[in-house]
């Protein structure tokens, strides 16, 4: 079992884009563990393929564990017992399909995660914001759009909105309707006010939205220099030139060669000085880009561009 | 013991991954501290605790334990002598040498899950890896121990008597076929006895 496997699944996990001997490394970890379920690894390797070819949705670069993970959620609630079965429900049935997209391109997220995050983003990256005639913002993977709106509420309260352009992406289209909408539970409020006012928010934090049974309604005004649009970060290309992305907790389910791919896209779609914020368990560290960067804030991961 | 069986049980680990929540601070600093410097197997935990429990858990552990203790980054890859801990809020998963986190939905109420880490690391791991449950109020752990034990791995778990919260540990028992219950005290040369085997 040490020997034999060279390794397809090395190929999905094993990143292009790193040093050959970390590559080999990986390689060589895959071989020696691969005996107890490679033939399941085989299996969802082969239902990617047949999903990537038949629909056009590429999975293949996601990061394996997760991916696993919600994979087996999908096989359970179908009622299947092998991913080969799940294969061909998928390939015959558009609508598990549907079922199955939706699975895997829901990311959790909410108002002000990590207010520490955001006071930063206050105290330290408005300041430079505020130098430019106009900012442009680059919300990349913003889900249902929960960070959206707190980044408004922000912007809003810096007197810096109004010249302001936020392009809130997602893959997930049905996430993006939502995020349009501005609605969100209402039980969530206490948690978002706390992180707010630790965030530094300057208001009342109940004067943005209006309560409606269990609902909280979010003022339409706060969307007002909002484009949501689908971008699917695999796959897509630049779209436009940014002083600000944040990209917090969506690299995280992707395996080190797609992660380099965005990273290298965010860097070109970055103008000269621009700030990139990712996720407080995230970092450029041995990425390609690693050196095109400042750490600006170290412990809130955000990054400056060089030039 | 058939042949099988035995080659198993002398099976040096790869990895070592622990759960623990309620007392686990405690617990966590006991075993790490008993280990000896320089162990050679890098370890893998899980402690439930508040979103703002911040570094200082990350200290306090890090100053009674002769290993690095680190709280977990994405894509750390695996290192011995070294103890990487769950970050409050995100999942821990096991890829083969290094880790990766979500935000995936708590599993049983909680966020980092013992279950998570356990059945990735079966995943990834198979027979190389030990598993260890520790005191606790809840369920979480159970599946992923009858996960490490389906996929050959040999599980830990702290005897309940000698837990802060016997509840956990006394779930990993009834539900998978653990290999050893031990008290507190005596985990660590456990781990040291497997580690040199």
């Amino acid at each position: 079992m040490t020997t034999k496997r060279s390794g397809s699944y090395a190929r999905v996990v094993d990143p292009r884009g790193v040093g050959a001997a970390a590559a080999s490394a990986l390689t060589r970890a895959d071989a020696e563990y691969a005996g107890v379920s490679s033939l399941e690894r085989l299996e969802i390797q082969l239902l990617l393929e047949g999903v990537f070819r038949h629909y056009g949705h590429d999975f293949r670069s996601y990061a394996f564990s997760s991916l696993r993970r919600r994979l087996r959620k999908r096989l359970e609630a179908e009622g299947l017992d092998t991913f080969s079965a799940l294969q061909s429900l998928l390939l015959h049935d558009p609508e598990a399909m549907d079922r199955l997209l939706r699975d895997m391109s829901v990311n959790v997220t909410g108002m002000f995660r990590d207010p520490t995050f955001f006071h930063a983003l206050r105290q330290k990256v408005v300041p430079i914001l505020r130098t430019y005639p106009f900012v442009r913002i680059w919300h990349a993977g913003c889900a249902t759009g929960e960070e959206v709106y707190a980044l408004a509420i922000m912007l809003e309260e810096e007197g810096l909105y109004e010249r302001s352009r936020i392009y809130a992406t997602d893959m997930n289209s049905d996430a993006l309707e939502k995020a349009k909408t501005g609605i969100f539970p209402l039980a969530r409020m206490r948690e978002y006010t706390s992180n707010y006012l630790q965030g530094g928010g300057t208001r009342s934090f109940s004067e943005y939205y209006s309560a409606n049974y269990d609902a909280a309604l979010f003022d339409p005004k706060l969307r007002r220099n909002v484009l949501f649009a689908q971008h699917n970060l695999a796959t897509d290309t630049s779209f436009s030139e940014f002083n600000l992305i944040l990209c917090r907790n969506v690299l995280i389910y992707f395996d080190r060669q797609l992660k380099e791919r965005v990273y290298k896209l965010f860097a070109d779609s970055l103008a000269s000085f621009g700030i990139l914020c990712l996720g407080r368990r995230e970092s450029l560290r041995f990425t390609a880009v690693e050196t095109e960067y400042e750490e600006f804030d170290a412990r809130e991961r955000i990054y400056r561009r060089r030039r | 013991m058939t042949t099988d069986a035995a080659a198993r049980a002398r099976m040096r680990p790869d990895l070592i991954v622990v759960g623990a929540s309620a007392g686990g601070l405690k617990a966590l600093e006991m075993v790490l501290g008993a280990l000896p410097r320089g162990f050679p197997v890098p370890i893998v935990a899980v402690q439930h605790r508040a979103r703002e429990s911040g570094d200082t858990f990350v200290e306090v552990l890090g100053r009674g334990s002769p290993l690095p203790v680190h709280e977990v980054e994405d894509d750390d890859q695996l290192r011995a002598p070294g103890v990487y801990l769950a970050p409050p809020d995100y999942h821990v998963l096991i890829e083969p040498g290094r880790v990766s986190l979500s935000v995936d939905d708590p599993v049983s109420y909680s966020r980092p899950s013992i279950d998570v880490l356990f059945e990735s690391a079966a995943d990834a791991y198979g027979e190389r890896v030990c598993a260890v449950l520790l005191t606790g109020a809840n369920a979480d752990g159970a599946k992923g121990l009858v996960r490490i034990k389906q996929a050959g791995g040999y599980a830990i778990v702290q005897d309940p008597h000698t837990a802060e919260s016997p509840e956990m540990p006394a779930a990993g028992i009834a539900s998978a076929a653990v290999d050893v219950v031990l008290p507190l005290e005596q985990i660590a040369s456990e781990l040291v006895r497997r580690a040199a085997t």
